[in-house]
Parts: C-alpha cells; sequence; structure tokens
C-alpha cells in the first residue's frame, strides 16, 4: 500500500492544528503525529500461516484552557473532520477542572540537538524475503532435535514509522525509526506431554538482526530442556533469574520508579528517592540516546531531550522516571522520559533501562548454589505495586550442587520486591540488549517456592 | 439501529457495489473464504485522582479490514482510508496468499435483515453522555470512599465508553452490521495507617450506559467497596504458601474457568494440536458436578455479541458437560478445518488485527451446595473472593490467577485476610479437584479483558461458591 505523503505534509497539519486550537480559545496546545508501516509474515509446519500488511497514521491533539486540559486522536486527517475535531477537543477541556500543576515544558527547555542516533534503517524486505526468514528459523528449529514435534510458527516482522511533534512554544521535531524482528515457537513432545518456548531477535538495523538459523538452534534448545518438567517441594531457597526474566524485575523497578505511581502514592517506592535500595554494586541506567537502541529517541513525548542518566547508583536510588507533570507533582525537574500514546496525556516511562553487569560469569553464578531454582519463565500478574508484593507462576529448574538438575514446573515464586532488590547477591556477565529493558543473569539470596 | 446496515454503510461513505467489486477481487477461486469488516470506534474516558477530575481523552478511528483465507492460510490487510482504490489496494494484499490474478466478478452480498433480538438496546446519549456528567459523578465517588473511611488516602477513579459500529461483508453472500457499546467504571483507593499502604479496587460495566452506573447510586457502591478493600488490606497477614483446599467466592473468580480451560478449548490451539486439550473431546476433564458454558447471547453483558466480528450469530456452547469435556469455540477458519460446528465466537480487537476464536462470557452453572456449607467443610484453607489478572500456557497446560482479596480459612470458619497471592494449576486436571459447587451462580461486574496474539476484547466470566481440594498457593510463609 503505498501512498506517498510528501514529509512536510505532516508538519503542515500539525502547525494548522495549532493554530485552529488557538483560534478556539485554547492557550496553549501540542500535537504529535505518527505514521508507519508494517509487513508481518507468520508460518507455521513450513507454511505461509498468516500475512498482515498495514499502512496507518494517526494524530493527537492535547489543548490548555489555562489549566484545563484534554486529549483526544483520529485517524481522519481530512479537512472537515480536522476542523470538528479540534472543536470537540476543545470542548472537552473545558468540561474538566482546573488542574494547577497542568501545562507545557517552559520554553527553552525543549530538545535542541538531533544528533544521529541509528533507528532507522531504510531497508525495504520484500515479502517473500520474511516468509524466507521465517520458514528457514522454523526449519533450523525442527532441524535441532527430533523431539521437536509441533510448531506455534516462526514470525518475521518488519516495520518503520514517523513521528512528528509540534507545539504551541514553537517546538517541531521528527525522527523516523525502523524495526525488525524474527522469532520462532517450537513445541517439543515426550510421552509426558508437550512443552512450548520460543527465541527471538529483534533489531533496529536489519544487517544486524540474529541468523534465523541461530534463533531455531536456541528456541529448540530452550523448548527440549524443559520436556519432563516437575514440581518440587515447599521451601526457601536462593532463585537465579536468567537474563530474559531478570528484565521483568527490572520493568518493575520502572513501574514503581514512575512518577505518576509514586505521586498517586501507588508506588513501593515513595520517598525512597536517595536511599539505599539494593547493594552497593547494583548500578542501574536509563540510556535514552544509546545509539540503535529499541528505547532510543532525540526527544521525549514533551520534547525534551533524551540523556543517558543513573538511576540506581551504586545501590542507591538516585532518580525517579519523571515527565514534566509528574516531575512538577514530587518537586522535581523532567528527566526527560514522558512516554506518549497518541491521543494521551503524556506518562513517564523508560528509555533503555539496564542494570550494569558484574564480574562473575553465569556459570560461577550456577556454581555458587548448592539447592535452588533457576528461573527462566514467568507467568501472571501477581504484583501489587503499592506494597511490592510478589507472588508468579514460574518454571525453569532446580538446582542440586551447582548444576541444573531437572525441568520443574507449576511451582510459585514470593516475596516483596523491596525486600527482593535488596537481596540482589550477584549480577551476571551476560547483558544482551533484546529489548528497552535487560538485564544481566541476577541471582537473588532467598525466595518462598510454593509446589507440592 | 441495532443493525442496521445502510445506516452503517452511509456512515463509512462506500456503496454496495463498492464492496462486492472488493470482495470479487479478492475471492478468486483459490480462496476459501474472504471479508471486508468495516469499523468505526469513537472512544472516551474521563478520570479522577486527587479529588479533581483532571483527564479527558477521545479518541476516533475507522477503517477496513480485508481478509482471505486459503486452506490454513491467511492473508490480511487494513486501511484507515476508505475509498474504493485503498479497498481495492487491500484486496490485492489479502490475495497475495492465493498466489493468483485479481478476481475480476462482483461477490453478490444481500443485506441480512436485524436479528429478532437486540441484546444490547442503547440510546446512543446515553452512552456518549456529557463530560460533565461523567466529572459529577466521578466526584461523588471520590467524597463516597474518603467518607467511608478517614484512612482512605487516596482516589482514582475512571470512566470509560466506547461506541463501536461494525459492518461486515463476507463471499459467503451477508453483510451485517452492527453497534456495540461498552461502558466501564472503575474505583482504586489507597489506604493509609502508621506507614502500611494498601490498595483497593472495585469496578464494573457492560454494554450500557451511564444510567446503569446511576440506578440506586451503583456508583456509589463502586466507591466503598474499593474502599473497603483498601481498609481490609491493611489488616492482612502473609499468605501461606503450599498445596491446600480453596474455596473461591462466585463471580469475577470465574477468571479461574477463562484461564484453566477457556483458552485451552479455542478452536485455532486445538487444530494445530498446540493445546494441552488437543485430543480429549468426549473424555472426562472435570468432576460430575462441573458443567461449563460459553455463551455470548446474554444481555448487555461485556462479553455478548448480537453477532461475532465474521457475522455468525452468538449463541451459547457447551463446554463441558458433568465433567465431560463437550466442545471448542470456534470461528469460520478454524470451524471449517476441524469440520465442527460454528459457534459464534469469532473476534478481533479492531479492523486492524485478524479473527481469532475467542470467547465471550464464560462461566460455570449452578450447584446444589450451600456456600456456608462449603466454607465450613474446609478445615485448613483459603477462601479467595476477588482476582487481578491470570495467564495461561496453552501448550503444557499451566495456568495462574492472583488473589487480591483473600482470607484463611481455619476450622471451618473464615478468619483473617491475607496478602494477595497466585494460585497455580494445571488446565485439564483441576477441574478435577471440584468437589462443591455451590448454588449462588454469580456473574462478574463487568470488567474483565482477554489478551491473546496482542489483540484485547473484553469478556466476562461467572462462578458459583466452589471448594478445589487441592491447588498450589504461592503465598509467602512456607
Amino acid at each position: 500500500m503505498t501512498r506517498v505523503i510528501a514529509e512536510q505534509d505532516y508538519t503542515n497539519i500539525a502547525q494548522d492544528l495549532l493554530a485552529r486550537a488557538k483560534n478556539h480559545g485554547a492557550t496553549a496546545a501540542d500535537v504529535m503525529v505518527a505514521d508507519g508501516e508494517t509487513l508481518s509474515v507468520q508460518v507455521r509446519m513450513g507454511a505461509v500461516d498468516r500475512l498482515t500488511k498495514a499502512r496507518e497514521k494517526r494524530l493527537g491533539l492535547r489543548v490548555f484552557f489555562g489549566q484545563r486540559s484534554a486529549s483526544a486522536s483520529t485517524s481522519d486527517f481530512s479537512r472537515d473532520s480536522l476542523e470538528r475535531f479540534v472543536g470537540e477537543t476543545c470542548a472537552l477541556a473545558q468540561a474538566v477542572v482546573e488542574d494547577p500543576v497542568s501545562g507545557l515544558p517552559e520554553p527553552g527547555q525543549f530538545a535542541t540537538d538531533f544528533p544521529e542516533l541509528n533507528i532507522h534503517d531504510a531497508t525495504k524486505l520484500q515479502t517473500d524475503q520474511q516468509i524466507d526468514l521465517a520458514l528457514r528459523a522454523e526449519r533450523a528449529a525442527f532441524a535441532a532435535d527430533s523431539r521437536i514435534t509441533n510448531s506455534e510458527g516462526g514470525e518475521c516482522d518488519s516495520s518503520s514509522g514517523r513521528i512528528i511533534l509540534a507545539n504551541s512554544h514553537g517546538f517541531v521535531g521528527q525522527y523516523a525509526n525502523s524495526s525488525f524482528s524474527l522469532s520462532v515457537s517450537p513445541i517439543a513432545s515426550d510421552a509426558a506431554g508437550m512443552q512450548r518456548d520460543y527465541w527471538y531477535g529483534v533489531n533496529r538495523a536489519f544487517a544486524k538482526l540474529d541468523s534465523p538459523e541461530a534463533i531455531g538452534q536456541e528456541a529448540t534448545r530452550r523448548t527440549v530442556r524443559k520436556l519432563g518438567a516437575r514440581k518440587v517441594s515447599t521451601c526457601r531457597v536462593p532463585v537465579i533469574f536468567d537474563p530474559e526474566v531478570a528484565g521483568s524485575l527490572l520493568s518493575h523497578l520502572c513501574s514503581a520508579l514512575s512518577g505518576y505511581a509514586l505521586y498517586k502514592g501507588a508506588s513501593f517506592l515513595v520517598g525512597q528517592l536517595g536511599q539505599q535500595i539494593a547493594p552497593d554494586f547494583v548500578t542501574i541506567y536509563d540510556d535514552g540516546r544509546m545509539p540503535g537502541g529499541l528505547g532510543t529517541r532525540p526527544f521525549d513525548g514533551e520534547g525534551l531531550p533524551t540523556r543517558k542518566q543513573a538511576m540506581v547508583e551504586r545501590g542507591r536510588l538516585a532518580s525517579y522516571i519523571l515527565d514534566t507533570y509528574s516531575g512538577k507533582k514530587l518537586g522535581l525537574p523532567s528527566t526527560g522520559n514522558a512516554a506518549r500514546s497518541i491521543g494521551e496525556s503524556p506518562s513517564a516511562g523508560p528509555t533503555n533501562f539496564y542494570m550494569v553487569p558484574g564480574t562473575t560469569t553465569p556459570e560461577q553464578i550456577l556454581a555458587s548454589v548448592k539447592q535452588g531454582l533457576y528461573v527462566t519463565d514467568l507467568i501472571g500478574f501477581g504484583i501489587n505495586m503499592v506494597t511490592g508484593d510478589y507472588s508468579r507462576g514460574a518454571s525453569g529448574f532446580w538446582i542440586e550442587n551447582g548444576e541444573l538438575a531437572y525441568p520443574v514446573e507449576e511451582i510459585t515464586i514470593a516475596g516483596n520486591l523491596k525486600q527482593m532488590y535488596a537481596n540482589i547477591e550477584t549480577i551476571g556477565t551476560d547483558l544482551v540488549f533484546r529489548g528497552r529493558i535487560a538485564s544481566p543473569t541476577v541471582k537473588l539470596a532467598e525466595m518462598t517456592l510454593a509446589g507440592n | 439501529m441495532s443493525n442496521n446496515e445502510s445506516g452503517a454503510l452511509a456512515r463509512f461513505g462506500v456503496t454496495d457495489r463498492e464492496i462486492e467489486q472488493a470482495l470479487g477481487r479478492v475471492k478468486v477461486s483459490t480462496v476459501d473464504y474472504a471479508d471486508l469488516y468495516f469499523e468505526y470506534c469513537q472512544s472516551e474516558s474521563v478520570s479522577m485522582e486527587e479529588g479533581i477530575v483532571k483527564r479527558a481523552t477521545k479518541s476516533v478511528g475507522q477503517g477496513v479490514g480485508v481478509r482471505a483465507t486459503a486452506g490454513e492460510k491467511t492473508g490480511f490487510a487494513y486501511s484507515d482510508e476508505l475509498t474504493p482504490k485503498d479497498l481495492n489496494i487491500a484486496a490485492d494484499t489479502a490475495r497475495y496468499i492465493a498466489n493468483s490474478a485479481q478476481g475480476t466478478v462482483p461477490v453478490p452480498v444481500t443485506h441480512r435483515p436485524a436479528l429478532a433480538r437486540n441484546l444490547y438496546p442503547h440510546d446512543r446519549a446515553n452512552i456518549e453522555v456529557a463530560t460533565r456528567d461523567r466529572v459529577t459523578l466521578l466526584n461523588a465517588i471520590d467524597a463516597e470512599a474518603r467518607r467511608y473511611d478517614p484512612r482512605i488516602k487516596n482516589v482514582m477513579a475512571a470512566y470509560n465508553t466506547e461506541y463501536k459500529v461494525m459492518l461486515v461483508a463476507t463471499s459467503d453472500g451477508v453483510m451485517v452490521g452492527d453497534i456495540q457499546p461498552l461502558s466501564r467504571l472503575q474505583v482504586t483507593c489507597i489506604a493509609e495507617e502508621n506507614g502500611n499502604r494498601q490498595v483497593g479496587t472495585f469496578g464494573g460495566g457492560g454494554r450500557i450506559g451511564l444510567e446503569y452506573f446511576q440506578n440506586d447510586q451503583r456508583y456509589l457502591q463502586f466507591a466503598r467497596e474499593a474502599a473497603r478493600e483498601a481498609i481490609l488490606n491493611l489488616s492482612a497477614v502473609d499468605a501461606p504458601a503450599g498445596v491446600m483446599p480453596v474455596v473461591l467466592g462466585g463471580g469475577w473468580p470465574g477468571i479461574l474457568l477463562h484461564e484453566a480451560i477457556g483458552h485451552g478449548l479455542e478452536a485455532d490451539f486445538n487444530r494445530k494440536k498446540t493445546s494441552a486439550f488437543s485430543n480429549l473431546l468426549g473424555k472426562k476433564v472435570a468432576s460430575e458436578v462441573c458443567t461449563i458454558v460459553d455463551d455470548g447471547t446474554l444481555p448487555f453483558r461485556r462479553g455478548s455479541l448480537n453477532v461475532d466480528d465474521e457475522g455468525t450469530p452468538s449463541s451459547r456452547t457447551v463446554l463441558i458437560e458433568r465433567g465431560i469435556l463437550r466442545g471448542y469455540i470456534t470461528d469460520k477458519l478454524n470451524a471449517r478445518l476441524m469440520g465442527i460446528p460454528l459457534t459464534g465466537n469469532g473476534r478481533r480487537e479492531s479492523y486492524q488485527s485478524v479473527v481469532l476464536p475467542r470467547m465471550t462470557n464464560t462461566f460455570m452453572l449452578a450447584g446444589e451446595s450451600d456456600p456456608k456449607d462449603i466454607i465450613k467443610s474446609v478445615k485448613k484453607g483459603l477462601y479467595a473472593v476477588s482476582f487481578g489478572g491470570g495467564q495461561v500456557d496453552i501448550t503444557n497446560g499451566k495456568f495462574v490467577f492472583s488473589a487480591s482479596e483473600a482470607y484463611l480459612i481455619e476450622d471451618g470458619q473464615i478468619t483473617r485476610p491475607v496478602n494477595g497471592a497466585t494460585l497455580i494449576g494445571s488446565g485439564p486436571d483441576i477441574l478435577k479437584q471440584v468437589s462443591m459447587v455451590g448454588h449462588d451462580l454469580k456473574l462478574d461486574e463487568g470488567i474483565g479483558t482477554c489478551g491473546k496474539d496482542g489483540q484485547s476484547v473484553p469478556v466476562g466470566v461467572g462462578l458459583p461458591t466452589i471448594r478445589i481440594d487441592e491447588i498450589t498457593v504461592g503465598g509467602t510463609k512456607a
């Protein structure tokens, strides 16, 4: 679906909307426009299963009438619709209550430098090329082990898009990004039943995407090792999180550090800024300008410059994750972390958020555990962000004398996130970015495991 | 208009002729089935926190999704432009899987007359109420929650409405439309006492409008319930860890059924034989006291549909009858490939997503036990009445769901509240552990959203009070 629209058009539409909002009496406004195209290919058992192709666009408008504000979004860019859209958004703003903290960032704070961040690769993949990649990944998964008997399929996606942000303080910024991903989800079976796992690669540059063979083989390795999984008895033991699930511990930290959760009293880290929340060998960064990063962008959802900052420095909580609004509520400046869905007011979220690797290899960490659990999968939503209480379904491996003894499933691990961060005992050397949030292997001193 | 297609068509600005041509272009001989799905959706949200209604958002979107299926293959494209040219481009993209030149013979479609039933007749004005009416409602909620107990330190509430118009034209030759309203009110309270901070939530809604929440001042009830749960949790003790009997209260704890068996009975997983329930049709998968249905025909319920997103009227499907697995829930693709009945469960999040077999309202029928006797039967265990979310691994059948309000049962008596804990079990086994089913079937309040393959759709669940003899409770107190 090729509909070429000159790049300039969207900047013009944005400026036009700002002018119309002003005509309706708005005292300030900002506009975000996103447009992109995606091609998604799913194959299964050696044949095409689903092909999805689309091009889409959407714009969001936020208006202020003094300290009242409202946001709206539409996919209809026709002139008449936009006039009605601006009118309705302005009416909405006048129906809500004044919020003394609301407003755009101050002039002078906006991003002025737009360095090359390597987040856009113009490579255009052909449909057949993506089908071939997905088929190769699935084929490699099957070839790697005869116990792979079925498959949820392979998937190869490519997408590219543009973001344009403009506001009534005169800020206009835009950037393009791209994403290429390849994954496969094989199913292994034996007399005891079936197990499924998956593996994936994702990159902003097509050339840096892992090979379909490497992805297929890793998917199979992760799947067949789960065969024969059993329950273990309820106990308290050391728990090692593999890098994939260790990343989820950092995601929970991001949620707890969000300015919105903090000012509402809905985070277990309220009032902890500057306090020691983890051992002194724990350092965590958020870096919005990491070249090629999946969370990288030159400016945030309000137009403020992104940057690299320590969030936890030698165990001390060094920064919250803030946009302008949540920052003001807490008496702090924005950290350039405004996240923005089209047509919503900003929230606060991480960019590239990662734990600095330690000096112990994953093998050494495993060897340090006499009896314990090595977790590779977590399911469920058993996390209370207000109290930090944590209880999730887990599967992985039982550790006996420093080695993976056998696979385990149908157990839970429970604790409290605040204590869990304090209980980090060792950090691995194995940091790899496979998403916006990344962690090396992490070992916690002890958690409650519920099973038989 | 419940099913007034011509009205809907006028909104989309597309003629019958253009639809028939686009269908003809995609429905070539090697394509088994094709459809065009038009959608207009307007959603509005107003939210309140710290005693002020400070956020209002509105979203409007429309577009068309064009789909072709050939054997097991699906080709799909969507567009937010509805010109004949865009329809044709989407049709050509969807046809890619058929390896065939474009069709030239238009597919005639007949407007299907409105169904006699309309499960959610509505007055549009009641769905799209003035923002200030919502503001009034949210302000009253804040006051009521704080009045309930001075330890309530913050109240957050959001009122969301959605007004969706859909129209689907299929290569079977029918065209059918529906208007699907949806509203939801959610209240969250934070209580604080001596540095101990706890949260409580309550919400509800359905395919209804503002008056539902205003009737009997139901919105104030929501506020009190959220406040009550937050205050209750101030005195919660650590949850136990290990295998024990668990009594589930009625209503929302029915999420057990959704996770433990519902997903595993969706036809796509069974066609691919990737479900732990594959090949179990006709086999015993639950105790004899369990009969479970999926029913999309309940008036005004959040999971209900007049017709599914392929134009098939929704229905009531018996999944498990007295412990025996009876049926799967299907969409057209999977019903055709498996040679099993079409149940009207083909659903999609929007025009931007493909149809998948999905649940509607899934619940267990009432049994004969007195709920009081069920509690009394437990010497040491857990009584769980409210839950957060759940998740399942379809392939090995392991599922979890997390309690947000639960109590210890000691010697047949409900004693102390405990902190939230995740329950974990195995889908094909857990319902064999159900030994008592209460006579008090209750449907949930209308808050459920189900995620599958990245698509969210509204669903309902329901359950009478039941006793599960053994399940693993994931507390911290080993």
